[in-house]
C-alpha cells in the first residue's frame, strides 16, 4: 500500500495497491440497498415466528412453534401414513393368507423379503448372523440343512414356539464308556464321508445302535423325520471346535473334538437344575407374544428365502 | 511499443498522467443504452432473412409436442416414471449420461461456433433473441415505425393511447401462454393437456409452470429486451471472452469509413471544389468528375446516416468498434449495405472481418487454430459416444449383485451356495419374460424363478442361487456368466460377468 495518496481529490478511500489499484466509496444500487434494508425487517417477522434469541436457560420459542424434530416427526408420520396406505392390501394378504398361498404370490413373498430385513437384523441376526450365515455353534440360516425341518411351517413353527435342542451324553441310557465314546466318535466322523460301512469303524457302529443313537438320528445316521437331531451323513456339523468357555475339561481342537464332546456331555444336559459342566448349550426363544403374528410369518419367509428353504 | 523485448513494465508506463483511470489513459468506454426502449428500425436484407430462417427453428418448440410417433407422443420428458421418449427410442435413468453427451456437444459447439464467427447464438438462435424480435415485429405491426412508437411512449396517458397499446400487450402474452404451455407439453402428454386445460383440472405445479414461465416470457422478451443480453445473461459474458483476432465479427470498416461526413457536408465540397475548377475553365461536367473525385480523396465511405445504429437491436453503435453491447446479428450489415448501394459506393463498409483481417494479416485456416481444433475434438468425442450409445442402446440391462452376507454357503451335500440379487430392466415398451441361465464350471446348479416378468421400463429383481461342487471349484473366486434372455423376444440377450467366490482356507 502506498503511503501517499496521488489522488486526493477522487474520493478514494487511501487504500491504494501496485500503485495504481485503489478503493474507491461509491454507493451501492438503489435496489440492492432497499434489498438490504428489507432483509433486516424480515428478521423481526423472522424472530417472531421462529425460535431465535438465546436466554440463560432456554431459548424465545417463536409464536409458530416450529422445532426441527417436530418437523422430522411430522414427515416421518407422513411417510409412515403414505407406506401404511400403499401397502394396505399387502400387509392385509400377509395376515390374512396361510403361509402356503403367501409362497405362491411371487410379489407378496419379495415384499415380505423386503420388509422382513430390519426385523431379521434385531431379534435374529445376534445369534445367526447376517444374512443367516450362522455363528459358531448357532445353526446357519443360509444352507440347506435343517435341524427342524426347511419347510416354510416348519420354520414359522419354530420361530414362534422357539427349540430347545436335546442330547442325552453317553447315549440313550447314559452308560457308554469313554472307550465306547471314542469308538462311536470314529463311526460318526467317517458317517459324514460316507463310509459308514467301512470294516475300521464296524465297533464304533455296534456302540451306536447299543447307545440308541439311531432313536433319533436314524438308523443310517440321518433322522427319518427332522426332530432336532443332526444329519450325521452330511457335511454340515452342528457343533464345531469352538472353545468359548463353557467347557472346563477338555479342549477341542479337531472337529473330532467338538463331536466327542457333543457325545459325551449331551446337549442341554441338566443336573440338580442346572446344566452341567461341558454340556452344549442349543435352545432357540419362542417369538409367539413378543412378535405380532404377521411379523413371525413375515420372518419365516424371509429365513425361507435366505438360501435353502425347502 | 512491446511487451515481448521486456523493456516495458505496464501499458500503462507510456502514459504520462497523474490519474490512471481508463478514460485518462485512453481507453473509450463504450456507452450502453440503459434508459430508453430501443425502438429499432427493421429493414429487409440478407441477415434479416436468415435470421427468420434461424428463428424458425424454436417452431419445433410449439409443434413439437403434438408429433406422434407408434401412436405415442414422439418427444416426451416422463418425470414421473422416470422415462425420457424421443423417437420410439426410451432413455431410462441409467442412461442418463447420454444427455450429458448432448450438453457436452452442444456446449462445445456454442465455444467452435463463436470461436470462429462470433456470437452467433446470440445474434440468431438464441430464444431471448429470437421471441424479442416476434415481439417488436408485433409491437410494428400494432403501433407503427419507430418515429411513431417514441412518439407514443412520449405521449401522455390517454385512453386512445391505451386503446392502441391493449392489442400488442394481448398478443404479447398470447404468444408467453403458447411458449409456457408448449414447454409444459413436453412433460405431459399435449393433447391431454389441453383437454384438461379446457377443464381447468391443471395440477398446481402445472398452472404455476405455465404462469410462471409464459409471464417470464413477456417481460423478458417485452420490457427488458437488449437489457438481458447487456446485463443478466452470462453467456453473453462467456462468449465474449471466446472470440481473438481470427474471429469473424460484423466490424466498421474504419480506414474506409472515416472521416465520415453526412452528405450535406460532402455536397458543399463538391460545391466548392467545383467552382474552383469552373473558375479555371474546366466544363461543368468535368469539374463535377474531378471535384468529386477530390471528395473520395478528402472524405471516408461513412455517410454518417446512424441507419447502422438505428436498426441495431441493442441499441449500439457499432462504429465504435467491437464491444459487448453487440450479439453479432449482421441487421448493420444489412443496413449499410442498402445505403452504399445508394451512393453507389461498394457493399461492406461493415462487413464480418476478423481483426487480422483489417491488419493486413492472413489468418490461419479454420483446422488450424488450436481452439477449433481442441473444441472440435471434444464435440467429436460426445458426438461419437452419443452415436455408440445411440447405436447400442440396449433393450435389457441386467446387473447381479453378489449378496455379502453370507459370501457363501457350504450345504450339506459339500458343494457352495453362493446367492445373488438380480436386476433386470426392461427398456422396451413391451413386457418382457426373462429367463435366466447361467454358465460356469461343470456341475453348476442354478436356482431361480423360471420366468421372471419385467414391465415396460422397469426394474424386476430375482434371487439367484448358484450351486458348484467343491471339487470344480479352482481358487477363491471363479468367474461365471449370468445370461438373461427374453422368452418373448429370442433377439433380446444379455451376459452380466459375474464372480463365484469360495474361502480359501478350507
Amino acid at each position: 500500500m502506498a503511503g501517499h495518496n496521488p489522488w486526493p481529490n477522487e474520493g478514494n478511500t487511501g487504500h491504494i495497491w501496485d500503485e495504481d489499484i485503489r478503493e474507491l466509496d461509491n454507493p451501492p444500487p438503489l435496489w440492492w440497498m432497499l434489498a438490504f434494508y428489507a432483509g433486516f425487517i424480515m428478521i423481526i417477522f423472522y424472530a417472531i415466528y421462529y425460535p431465535t434469541i438465546p436466554l440463560a436457560n432456554g431459548f424465545t420459542k417463536g409464536i409458530a412453534g416450529w422445532t426441527a424434530i417436530k418437523e422430522y416427526e411430522e414427515s416421518y408420520n407422513e411417510l409412515k401414513a403414505w407406506r401404511k396406505q400403499k401397502f394396505a392390501d399387502k400387509e392385509e394378504k400377509l395376515a390374512s393368507l396361510p403361509l402356503a398361498d403367501i409362497m405362491k404370490d411371487t410379489d407378496l413373498k419379495l415384499y415380505a423379503v423386503a420388509t422382513s430385513k430390519m426385523l431379521y437384523g434385531d431379534n435374529c441376526a445376534a445369534c445367526h448372523g447376517a444374512g443367516g450365515m450362522g455363528n459358531p455353534n448357532f445353526p446357519v440360516l443360509a444352507d440347506d440343512d435343517w435341524l427342524w425341518g426347511g419347510h416354510i411351517n416348519q420354520i414359522h413353527a419354530s420361530i414362534a414356539n422357539g427349540r430347545v435342542g436335546n442330547m442325552p451324553a453317553r447315549g440313550m441310557m447314559g452308560n457308554l464308556s469313554d472307550e465306547e465314546i471314542e469308538q462311536v466318535t470314529d463311526y460318526v466322523m467317517a458317517l459324514s464321508q460316507g463310509k459308514g460301512n467301512d470294516p475300521a469303524v464296524a465297533a464304533g457302529k455296534a456302540v451306536y445302535a447299543k447307545g440308541m443313537c439311531l432313536a433319533c438320528h436314524g438308523p443310517n445316521g440321518k433322522p427319518l423325520a427332522p426332530n432336532g437331531a443332526a444329519n450325521l451323513t452330511d457335511q454340515i456339523w452342528r457343533f464345531v471346535p469352538f472353545n468359548d468357555g463353557t467347557c472346563k475339561s477338555m479342549v477341542e481342537k479337531t472337529q473330532r473334538d467338538a463331536v466327542l464332546r457333543t457325545i459325551k456331555y449331551g446337549v442341554n444336559v441338566k443336573k440338580n437344575g442346572d446344566l452341567i459342566d461341558c454340556t452344549r448349550e442349543g435352545a432357540m426363544p419362542a417369538w409367539k407374544g413378543r412378535l405380532s403374528d404377521k411379523d413371525i410369518k413375515r420372518l419365516a419367509i424371509y429365513v425361507h428365502e435366505l438360501g435353502g428353504g425347502q | 511499443m512491446s511487451v515481448k523485448d521486456g523493456t516495458s513494465k505496464s501499458l500503462l508506463d507510456e502514459y504520462e498522467v497523474n490519474s490512471k483511470t481508463l478514460e485518462e489513459i485512453g481507453v473509450e468506454i463504450l456507452p450502453v443504452n440503459t434508459g430508453k426502449t430501443v425502438h429499432a428500425k427493421r429493414i429487409p436484407g440478407r441477415f434479416r432473412t436468415l435470421k427468420w430462417i434461424a428463428a424458425s427453428v424454436w417452431l419445433t418448440l410449439f409443434f413439437g409436442p403434438y408429433l406422434r410417433w407408434n401412436g405415442e407422443q414422439a418427444i416426451l420428458w416422463d418425470l414421473p416414471n422416470r422415462q425420457f421418449h424421443f423417437f420410439g427410442l426410451t432413455i431410462l435413468p441409467q442412461d442418463i449420461w447420454v444427455l450429458a453427451m448432448i450438453l457436452l456437444f452442444f456446449a462445445l459447439l456454442l465455444a467452435a461456433v463463436t470461436a470462429v464467427a462470433g456470437r452467433v447464438w446470440c445474434g440468431f438462435f438464441c430464444f431471448h433473441t429470437v421471441w424479442t424480435d416476434v415481439f417488436t415485429w408485433l409491437e410494428e405491426k400494432f403501433e407503427g415505425s419507430p418515429a411513431k412508437r417514441i412518439k407514443l411512449d412520449q405521449a401522455p396517458w390517454t385512453w386512445e393511447k391505451i386503446k392502441v397499446k391493449i392489442p400488442k400487450h394481448l398478443a404479447w402474452l398470447a404468444i408467453g401462454f403458447a411458449t409456457s404451455f408448449s414447454f409444459l407439453a413436453f412433460f405431459t402428454d399435449s393433447f391431454d393437456l389441453w383437454k384438461r386445460l379446457f377443464h381447468f383440472d391443471l395440477g398446481f405445479w402445472e398452472w404455476a409452470t405455465i404462469i410462471v414461465i409464459g409471464l417470464a416470457t413477456y417481460f423478458f422478451a417485452g420490457f427488458m429486451r437488449e437489457q438481458v443480453c447487456i446485463g443478466f445473461c452470462p453467456y453473453a459474458r462467456i462468449q465474449g471472452a471466446m472470440i481473438d483476432e481470427t474471429t469473424i465479427l460484423p466490424t466498421y470498416d474504419k480506414d474506409r469509413g472515416e472521416p465520415r461526413a453526412q452528405m450535406k457536408e460532402r455536397n458543399a465540397y463538391v460545391r466548392k471544389v467545383m467552382q474552383k475548377y469552373i473558375e479555371q475553365g474546366l466544363d461543368k461536367k468535368e469539374a463535377r468528375k474531378k471535384a468529386e473525385e477530390e471528395a473520395d480523396q478528402h472524405f471516408g465511405d461513412c455517410i454518417d446516416c446512424r441507419l447502422c445504429v438505428d436498426v441495431c437491436p441493442t441499441g449500439v453503435d457499432i462504429r465504435l468498434g467491437q464491444q459487448f453491447g453487440c450479439i453479432t446479428c449482421g441487421l448493420c450489415i444489412d443496413a449499410c449495405d442498402s445505403i452504399m448501394d445508394k451512393i453507389k459506393k461498394p457493399r461492406g463498409l461493415i462487413r464480418y472481418a476478423s481483426l487480422d483481417d483489417f491488419l493486413g494479416k492472413e489468418p490461419p485456416p479454420i483446422w488450424k487454430r488450436p481452439r477449433v481444433i481442441v473444441y472440435t475434438t471434444v464435440m467429436l468425442i460426445a458426438a461419437g459416444l452419443l452415436v455408440w450409445k445411440l447405436t447400442h442402446l440396449s433393450p435389457i440391462d441386467v446387473k447381479a449383485l453378489h449378496d455379502r452376507a453370507p459370501l457363501f454357503v457350504q450345504l450339506s451335500d459339500g458343494s457352495i451356495q453362493n446367492k445373488y440379487t438380480i436386476k433386470i430392466v426392461n427398456k422396451t415398451n413391451k413386457p418382457m419374460a426373462a429367463k435366466v441361465e447361467v454358465k460356469g464350471p461343470e456341475g453348476l446348479v442354478a436356482l431361480v424363478d423360471p420366468v421372471i416378468p419385467v414391465q415396460p421400463g422397469t426394474v424386476a429383481s430375482a434371487v439367484l442361487r448358484v450351486r458348484i461342487p467343491k471339487n470344480a471349484l479352482k481358487g477363491k473366486e471363479t468367474p461365471i456368466d449370468i445370461i438373461v434372455r427374453d422368452a418373448n423376444n429370442p433377439d433380446i440377450k444379455a451376459v452380466y460377468h459375474s464372480v463365484f467366490l469360495y474361502p480359501l482356507y478350507r
